[in-house]
């Protein structure tokens, strides 16, 4: 049987090798997305939040949302997933 | 990939900073002081790190052994962030950073990682076909030029130290820094000397 990689195991996927990089893309984060880092940032800090949460909890998301959502959409979800697990906020709160 | 939230991630922000606010977990100046602070880390700090790295043996010694203890030598915050690494370029080495898991940047030092590392693309073909990606940089290493990609990861971070540009002797620090931008630090590009070309 063949390992079938994990999705966010990208490095040197076939998938993309056609798919060009472009360097032009140098948007600056708007203000969600610096809100979202902040926001994880102060989380962190507060021993809330670590780096390896944060990314078993992006890796966790469906491929439709990996791939679909912006970048810092999965990290809001990835810090949303933790804080309900951890009681820190309930499923009520972001009704 | 970059783009605008939906309208539904927007509202679950605000949903948990309200949230988060209610239970005394953050204050919304707790929020706006960590914007303010992320968008003051910028590749300048980055740069003036190799600068200095160029023109004090003391310090490039420093930086090479333990990055952490370098950036905070230029009053850089690292409190909280993963250790940092720096590779350092020679003649006939030269180094290209991806996280292929994901995103690991070393943000304190470069500030806000730009789309494309971000980017499946890069991540996936950066390991496989690194001299491709770098020719999509319009980087052209010499072919005796080694090219060793390093892996950033949620418990180390890597910048590139590249080599300083020949012409370049008896220019002061800061002049040094102007030469260098977040692309050779993450060794996608090199530096040079403005009309020179990239390989040079």
């Amino acid at each position: 049987m063949t390992e079938v990689p994990l999705k966010h195991d990208l490095g040197g996927s076939p998938r993309f090798r056609c798919t060009p990089v472009e360097p032009d893309d140098d948007a600056p984060p708007n203000d969600f997305d610096k809100r979202v880092d902040a926001v994880r940032s102060v989380l962190r800090d507060k021993k809330l939040f670590t780096v390896d949460e944060m990314r078993l909890n992006i890796e966790r998301l469906h491929e439709t949302e990996y791939f679909g959502l912006t970048y810092y959409e999965k990290w809001l979800r990835s810090v949303v997933a933790v804080m309900v697990a951890k009681g820190v906020v309930s499923w009520e709160d972001l009704a | 990939m970059a783009g605008e939230p939906t309208a539904e991630s927007i509202a679950l922000l605000e949903k948990l900073v309200a949230a988060l606010k209610r239970r005394g977990i953050m204050t919304e100046e707790d929020i706006q002081a960590r914007v303010a602070s992320a968008d003051r880390a910028s590749p300048e700090t980055g740069a003036r790190m190799v600068a200095r790295a160029w023109t004090d043996p003391a310090y490039r010694e420093l930086l090479l052994r333990d990055g952490t203890a370098a950036a905070e030598a230029m009053g850089v915050r690292m409190a909280g962030a993963p250790p940092l690494g720096v590779l350092e370029d020679k003649p006939d080495l030269h180094h290209l950073v991806v996280c292929t898991l994901c995103s690991c940047y070393p943000r304190a030092v470069l500030g806000y990682p730009p789309h494309w590392y971000k980017s499946a693309a890069y991540r996936a073909r950066a390991v496989r076909e690194p001299r491709a990606v770098l020719a999509e940089f319009g980087t052209a290493l010499p072919p005796g030029v080694k090219v060793r990609v390093v892996d950033s990861t949620a418990d180390y971070r890597w910048m590139v130290l590249p080599m300083r540009p020949a012409g370049t002797e008896g220019w002061t620090e800061d002049r040094l820094a102007t030469l260098v931008t977040r692309d050779h630090l993450v060794g996608v590009s090199l530096p040079a000397l403005q009309g020179a070309t990239q390989a040079a």
